[in-house]
């Protein structure tokens, strides 16, 4: 089996439940040149390196686009780009101002302050499945719960849930690189559509927001930090739509997958129980086991980069493989063990570098909250079907539905 | 503190507000000796490092090295 | 007992090992030898009176009164099992007796000896002046508490002498506590001998920024007391007079290697030399096999830079060289590792977060490569000889590592490759202002290779055109 048709098996949706052993064998060659051009990266060190080097561009615009990707400037029409798709210095300006209502150095307790909020959302959903047997931990508890909690943060009513989870799937499905249905390109051009729309609602939104502001996320962008630099009312736009999408669309994730991984590893879902304190490195271990943002498929190569042995030539598209990384022998000992307690765990499964996930914080303390819950709450979970249905998309992984018996709950 | 190691992602300012603090956007001030109320604040600062660059002792009990939270309470 | 690499495992299973310095470098190499599998006897030396404590938080939490002085000990890795000599200086060295001399006149016997005194404070040259109630120093905790006090009694103004990095975050310190300072600095602008004048005119802009009193070119000329023997004013070089309720002499170091005088190893004032492996040279170049050095009191040869002796006063250089040394002295030859630490360092003050790779004094000249001097956020590469040899970053600390693998791959200066945030038509090369010109070296070129500390060998690379 050649390299080149790896990364291809790998996007297939054959290997989404288990992807695993082809990232060993993709290991093989730290760099590996696809037959479309593409790099992948899938070794820690290699990982590590580029996620700090400034020759990598996470601009589409530095792309030179490969073959059926000639759309891919053309859908750059649509909204400009957000920071996660932009480099320095815009990247860092615009970065920086949304950091000001959202973390330090001027809004430290934000995350912290919510704690209270996530805890009663987690014993809210729960107690709902009090009187039951069985439940859909995606659709019933791993998917409302993130929702509720960027809702809050952001300040987004509620009930406009069943408008933006629409736009939020097609945006989400936009970075979904494999060919199967209608095929990246179309699939490319429909998350354009629903991020114009999306970002529609949302201007709405914050205009409302600027005349009766409140104590959330957008009413501080809308008005801005002082006479301090602030965001153009688009950048303010395209911000809020990629918080909104990165903020539920994620999370969600790392709970099922932190979900199936304590059904799989009973013995970590007992000292869970009985030691709530675990959920700290417990978390730490599931961004590295099974990471909700599985590889970065956007990056550019500006110039010629040596790597792993290998030179990525200027304008190549470069994929960085975290989960992979995370897997990595020469990193971390004993690597496909779920090791709750692991230390010194310097995983990949937020990035790193300048491009970090900025809702780490957020999303840590939600998987915490909740495993530690569930875990406590759920009597007896079993997991109904192993592995669980998975949702198409290769990048942000996770089950589509993960059906689990229980027999009840305790208070 | 290996502020060496230190990439300021702030990870710890935002675990543990009363330990860590970013002073400016990059640089990092903290209180190296935190009372034992703060224990579980900084287990949750030292385990979300990315760079694991915050080294953890509590007098009265073992050394616990980068990461590690035996001990601390949820 | 042991005497050659042969009975290093006699070594780690009964000597006695003596450290002698109870700091930063002192605790870590304890610890080494510890995890290492040493399980002989332990006798930590130690001139201060305090367990071992980290000196950053100092100039900066301790000073702007988050922090208690001595609040700041140092997380141990691991129980050490030692016999703690604290409070005791070593007063002198018996190579040949193997025997540490103490200010009691105590003698402690060893068979292996780590040697990590450090530095203390350069005082303030008058003896009679450096008396002054309200002259001080900083170095120590005791130092830090002292300065704490005074800055708590809301002095009218601090003179700072000097602005070199200690200096620099005394005065932040100051200013964010709303005190005046003024600054007397002999070069032409702050952190002018650590990081050039390009980047110490952006330092001086910071200075000037936080409302200080820069004064450069200038030297302090005299310190004067009242009747009462306290601090009233200092007399600068221009001759004007300055009021102050204190001045702060942050002039620098002296390495602590009095206490080694006639012992016959080769230590002087720019410290002890000791090999890669940080084994003590003697004053005739021989190298000793039982007695070792790390920290700032150490001076290593260092192959990135020429095979330089280097002298670090550096956090991280006391930590990874005392794993070196500790790791060295309970291993046979073979097993022994260089210590080849890529030197790094950082500061804050003004709010901004300075970091450094490589050996800035060594480059000629620099470019910016990321960001611009005019929003005080940049990287900046420093060149010498064509090739990279170090970075400094303000604000930018993420990108370092990035730089840190152009020295080590010793990449060409200036950097030939298009990147995120670079200036329009690419850095450009300036003058880096050192005041001194930089050392001419005639090593060969090197390369270091690998992540895990086990891989860092070096491998000679030829000089690039």
């Amino acid at each position: 089996m050649t390299s080149a048709t790896l990364l291809r098996r790998i996007t297939d949706y054959a290997a989404r439940a288990d992807p695993y052993p082809l990232y060993a064998e993709l290991r093989r060659t730290p760099v590996a040149r696809q037959e479309d051009g593409v790099y992948a990266v899938s070794t820690y060190w290699e990982i590590a390196g580029l996620l700090h080097d400034p020759r990598l561009s996470s601009d589409p615009r530095n792309r030179v686009p490969t073959a059926g990707e000639e759309d891919i400037l053309e859908e750059e029409q649509g909204l400009p780009p957000s920071f996660l798709r932009l480099d320095p210095p815009e990247h860092d300006r615009l970065r920086r101002l949304a950091t000001r209502p959202f973390g330090p150095p001027d809004s430290p307790r934000r995350v912290s302050d919510m704690r209270g909020d996530l805890a009663r959302m987690v014993s809210g959903l729960i107690d709902g499945l009090r009187d039951r047997e069985r439940a859909d931990i995606v659709e019933d508890f791993a998917y409302p719960f993130p929702v509720m909690v960027i809702c809050k943060l952001l300040g987004v009513p509620h009930e406009d849930e069943e408008r933006f989870h629409v736009w939020a799937e097609a945006i989400v499905a936009g970075l979904d690189p494999g060919e199967e249905g209608e095929g990246p390109a179309e699939r490319r051009r429909a998350a354009q559509r629903a991020r114009m729309e999306l970002g529609r609602y949302l201007a709405g939104l914050i205009e409302d927001h600027r005349r009766a502001p409140g104590g959330d996320m957008l009413s501080a962008l809308a008005a801005g930090h002082g006479d301090r630099e602030r965001m153009s009312p688009l950048e303010l736009v395209v911000t809020a739509v990629l918080l909104l999408i990165a903020g539920h669309e994620t999370t969600v994730n790392l709970i099922t997958n932190g979900m199936l991984t304590l059904l799989r590893h009973p013995d970590a879902l007992r000292r869970l129980r009985e030691e709530p304190g675990l959920a700290v490195p417990l978390v730490e271990e599931l961004l590295r086991y099974e990471p909700p943002v599985q590889l970065l498929p956007q990056r550019t190569a500006l110039a010629d980069i040596d790597v792993g042995g290998v030179t990525i030539p200027r304008g190549a598209p470069v994929w960085l493989v975290l989960a992979s990384g995370n897997r990595d022998p020469r990193r971390f000992p004993d690597p496909d063990r779920f090791d709750p307690g692991r230390t010194g765990n310097e995983h990949l499964g937020f990035g790193g570098g300048i491009h970090y996930c900025f809702g780490a914080p957020l999303a840590r303390l939600e998987a915490q909250v909740a495993l530690t819950e569930l875990a406590r709450r759920l009597v007896e979970p079993r997991l109904v079907t192993d592995p669980p249905p998975y949702r198409r998309n290769p990048v942000l992984r996770g089950p589509r539905h993960l059906p689990v018996a229980f027999d009840g709950c305790v208070p | 503190m290996d502020l060496n190691r230190c990439e300021a992602y702030a990870q710890c300012a935002f675990q543990a507000p009363d330990v860590f603090a970013m002073h400016g956007e990059e640089a990092l001030m903290y209180e190296p000796c935190p009372g034992d109320e703060r224990r579980e604040q900084v287990m949750r600062a030292a385990a979300s490092c990315p760079v694991q660059a915050i080294l953890v002792e509590w007098p009265g009990g073992p050394a616990v090295p980068e990461g590690a939270a035996t001990g601390a309470r949820g | 007992m042991p005497a050659a690499d042969g009975s290093a495992e006699e070594f780690r299973r009964r000597g006695h090992a003596v450290v002698v310095g109870a700091s930063l470098a002192g605790l870590r190499a304890a610890e080494t030898l510890r995890e290492e599998g040493f399980a002989g006897t332990l006798t930590m030396i130690g001139d201060e009176p305090h367990e071992p404590y980290d000196r950053p938080p100092l100039s900066k939490q301790v000073l702007l009164g988050r922090t208690g002085a001595g609040d700041t000990l140092l997380p141990r890795r691991r129980a050490l099992e030692a016999r703690w000599l604290l409070g005791t200086a070593a007063t002198g060295l018996d190579l040949a007796g193997r025997r540490v001399r103490l200010a009691g006149g105590e003698e402690v016997r060893y068979d292996r000896l780590l040697i990590a005194t450090g530095t203390r404070a350069r005082p303030w040259i008058k003896e009679t002046e450096a008396a002054l109630d309200g002259v001080l120093t900083l170095r120590t905790g005791d130092d830090a508490a002292r300065l704490a006090r005074r800055l708590d009694a809301r002095p009218r103004r601090v003179l700072v002498i000097g602005a070199g990095f200690t200096g620099s975050e005394i005065t932040s310190a100051c200013r964010e506590r709303g005190i005046d300072v003024t600054v007397a600095e002999r070069g032409p602008a702050p952190l002018v001998g650590a990081l050039g004048g390009v980047v110490g005119a952006v330092a001086a802009e910071l200075h000037h920024a936080h409302g200080v009193d820069l004064r450069c070119g200038i030297t302090v000329t005299a310190l004067e007391g009242d009747p009462a023997g306290r601090l009233r004013c200092a007399h600068l070089s221009d001759g004007t007079t300055l009021e102050a309720d204190a001045a702060v002499v942050a002039l620098g170091a002296v390495r602590n290697t009095e206490w080694l005088a006639g012992s016959g190893l080769a230590a002087g004032p720019r410290g002890v030399a000791c090999d890669a492996g940080c084994r003590a040279f003697d004053v005739h170049g021989i190298v000793t096999d039982d007695v070792f050095v790390a920290g700032d009191v150490a001076r290593s040869p260092h192959p990135l830079f020429g095979y330089q002796f280097l002298s670090l006063e550096h956090w991280g250089n006391a930590v990874a060289q005392a794993e070196v040394a500790a790791h060295n002295m309970v291993s046979p030859g073979p097993e022994r590792r260089p210590h080849l630490w890529l030197p790094a360092f950082w500061s804050a003050q003004f709010g901004i977060n300075i970091k450094s790779v490589g050996v800035p004094p060594m480059g000629r000249e620099l470019a910016i490569v990321q960001g611009s001097l005019a929003e005080r956020r940049f990287a900046a590469v420093y060149g010498h000889q064509g090739r990279v040899i170090a970075a400094v970053t303000f604000d930018h600390g993420r990108w370092l590592p990035f730089y840190g693998r152009l020295i080590e791959t010793a990449a060409p200066f200036p950097p030939d490759f298009a990147q995120v945030d670079r200036a329009p038509g690419g850095p450009r090369p300036i003058p880096a202002e050192f005041p001194d010109p930089a050392l001419p070296t005639h090593g060969p070129t090197v390369t270091l290779s690998g992540y895990a500390p086990s891989e860092r060998r070096v491998t000679f690379v030829p000089a690039r055109v």
